[in-house]
């Protein structure tokens, strides 16, 4: 059983010896504040009942566990699909912000801000600053915005305001920087709504509170449906937030295996890629102590995936640490695995994923026969839905089909 | 702490003659390190007291575009630390001028802390001043500072409350640094109305040189900085100066004289 965070003698938010507070002393005291409101907003019952009522009827929980029959014959073992895909906006990502923006209101701050990656968190964060009447602005790196045009166009219906963030590599690690500078700025008014599981305590731990409702339903349901626990969990591992909230209230039950995927992009040997765990080395980065792909400087390499919002240097301490006690694996799946992934589970299921979602599906169609056999239960995440991903997949295949 | 570094006895000096200090940060190797070699010697003509050594990172969260762009020149031209230290030793054949490191954490941990401070004090550095190490996660890399006798300057910003700043600086080494506003490094119009509160509330905290920095890019600004605190910090402003002078001899000439003016409205207060 895993260590849970604040074990660690007297510093904030570790797990093992992953998290921590790495962030310019602008921060420090901001982020102190923000853990005491996310503390008592826990212990309140009238926050927990207006978020309940809000998670059931404004973003429809408890999604669905679904069990895909198709896909189960095609493959061997009886695969469960946690339907996050229907979510309102389409993703898991909006249980966080629907989340953290009632903690915002409750703080008094009139300004949310948040970095994207895919783009599913800005349209949540963007979702939830309307509902609650909040200025919204979000970051979002060029090259992604070109990528997911169709959730920029999205966010701004919306009313939020999006920045296209220019330097480096132009992706979610940039567009988080920008949000910290913008919230080192305007601290006093804003709450940066982080994303993932990621960043400086108490975002790695609050965020896996908020986005820990997917296991807990899940794990009712299989019970229900299938009488007992499932054998595996799988889910993709970008920040770390759909396959913490999934695993997390699993942890205690010794039998059940977690595997998180990582984005393989062109292959490890390419250097094109966010496994983290493959290549990573513990370093310190946007906050928290973790792995992170950098090079012998220490500089923070590039990164490659086909899916944004997987397409991340570091990933969640929390993780860092389930995968040294050796209490969750972690893989990682190819750009072409997840291709050929996303249409095999449109044709049994007739479901369209997200790209992100489909390394999870990817990894199940390429290693089930070797650990699992049909009297296995498997739950796979799917955090979100393709809708955004099809003008990409579309030009993808052009590509490939021309090469 | 042993000895008094360059740093300290530089502060410590000032203070005893009623002086003010200077502060200039240039990034290491923008864009090159013989560029840096040079403007450092030249800074230090034009009378500055300590100079902050910027270690280039890809992802310097805490600055603004002119540093973010200083050191994406310095990473493309192939600023490495061992090439950043062999700098600072060359530079220590012909100067003693007070050298602190300003780095961001993990391109100090690549190698294991350790190592890196044997090379800071070994190439001659006296000190650093990491920007994402906040006091609670500090203890470890501070200790190691001290047994180099390296000096570990903390920040406080205007949102530390006094018993933050009291931790701050009681961990502190060579002098403070207030961080005069919210917000990331950049040159802005006005000394930020908190400074002066914050300036004040530190004072009372320590004994130690404490310093100003963030967005002050004029005489008057240095001037009306130096009222309270015992130096200045002036950073985007000079990278700027010597980036517009394209590096050639006459215009890190006419760069130079242009801190010299910064540095004799600090020296007249
Ligand atoms: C649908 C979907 N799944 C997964 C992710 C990855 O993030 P995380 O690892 O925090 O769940 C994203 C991020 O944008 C996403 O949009």
């Amino acid at each position: 059983m895993s260590r849970n965070v604040n074990k660690s003698a007297g510093q904030p938010g570790r797990f093992g010896p992953y998290g921590g507070m790495f962030v310019p002393e602008i921060l420090m005291e901001p982020l102190r504040a923000l853990e005491g409101e996310w503390r008592a907003a826990m212990r309140d019952t009238q926050f927990k009942r207006e978020l309940n009522d809000l998670l059931r009827q404004y973003v429809g929980r408890p999604t669905p566990l679904y069990h895909a029959a198709r896909m189960s014959a095609a493959l061997g073992p009886e695969i469960y699909l946690k339907r996050e895909d229907l979510c309102h906006t389409g993703a898991h990502k909006i249980n966080n912000s629907l989340a953290q923006c009632l903690l915002a209101k409750r703080m008094g701050k009139t300004r949310v801000i948040a970095e994207t990656g895919a783009g599913q968190h800005g349209v949540a964060t963007a979702t939830c600053a309307a509902l609650f009447g909040l200025e919204c602005v979000v970051y979002m790196g060029k090259v992604d915005m070109e990528r997911q045009a169709l959730n920029v166009f999205r966010m701004q219906a919306l009313g939020a305001k999006v920045v296209s963030v220019t330097a480096g590599q132009q992706t979610l690690k940039e567009a988080i920087s920008e949000a910290m500078r913008d919230w080192v700025t305007n601290v006093h008014h804003t709450h940066y709504v982080l994303g993932t599981a990621y960043g400086a305590h108490p975002y790695p731990g609050m965020v896996r509170e908020f986005q820990s409702v997917i296991g807990r339903e899940a794990r009712r349901q299989i019970l229900a449906q299938a009488g007992r626990l499932p054998d595996a969990l799988i889910a993709c591992v970008g920040g770390g937030s759909n396959s913490i909230g999934l695993f997390h209230p699993f942890l205690k039950d010794r039998g059940v295996a977690m595997i998180g995927v990582e984005a393989g992009g062109l292959g490890i040997r390419s250097g094109q890629h966010a496994a983290r765990f493959a290549e990573g080395r513990v370093g310190v980065l946007q906050g928290t102590r973790t792995y992170v792909l950098q090079d012998d400087e220490g500089q923070i390499r590039l990164t490659h995936s086909v899916s944004a919002g997987l397409d991340y240097a570091a990933v969640g301490p929390e993780h860092a640490w389930l995968h040294d006690i050796q209490r969750a694996e972690y893989s990682y799946i190819t750009d072409d695995e997840a291709m050929d992934a996303f249409h095999k589970l449109a044709r049994w299921e007739g479901i369209l994923a997200a790209l992100e979602s489909i390394h999870a599906v990817a990894w199940v169609i390429k290693h089930t026969c070797r650990r699992w056999t049909k009297k296995d239960v498997l739950i796979i995440n799917l955090s979100g839905r393709g809708d955004k991903d099809v003008q990409q997949i579309a030009a993808w295949e052009q590509a490939h089909r021309k090469a | 702490m042993q000895n008094a570094t360059r740093i300290a006895a530089r502060l410590a000096d000032l203070k005893a003659r009623g002086k003010k200090g200077f502060i200039a940060y240039v990034t290491g190797g923008d864009p090159s390190l013989a560029a840096t070699e040079d403007i450092i010697l030249r800074l230090e003509d034009a009378g500055v007291d300590v100079v902050e050594l910027g270690v280039p990172f890809s992802d310097p969260l805490a600055d603004g575009p002119t540093i973010q762009a200083a050191a994406g020149r310095a990473l493309a031209a192939g600023a490495t630390w061992s090439r950043l230290m062999g700098m600072v030793a060359r530079l220590r054949r012909r100067s003693e001028v007070p050298l602190l490191l300003f780095s961001y954490l993990n391109p100090l941990l690549v190698r294991g802390f350790d190592r890196t401070a044997r090379d800071a004090a070994s190439a001659g550095a006296d000190g650093f001043l990491i920007l994402d190490l906040p006091v609670e996660e500090a203890a470890k890399n501070f200790q190691t500072l001290d047994r180099l006798n390296l000096d570990h300057v903390g920040l406080v910003t205007p949102t530390s409350p006094a018993e933050r700043i009291k931790r701050i600086v009681a961990a502190s080494s060579g002098f403070v640094y207030c961080v005069s506003r919210e917000g990331v490094t950049g040159v802005q119009q006005q000394l930020a109305p908190g400074a002066v509160k914050l300036l004040k509330a530190t004072r009372r905290l320590t004994k130690l040189p404490v310093a100003l920095g963030f967005g002050i890019a004029t005489p008057q600004h240095a001037a009306a900085a130096v009222q309270e605190a015992d130096a200045v910090v002036v950073g985007s402003a000079i990278v700027d100066r010597f980036h517009q002078a394209q590096h050639t001899a006459t215009g890190r000439a006419a760069a130079a004289r242009w801190v010299g003016t910064l540095v004799r409205a600090v020296k007249k207060v």
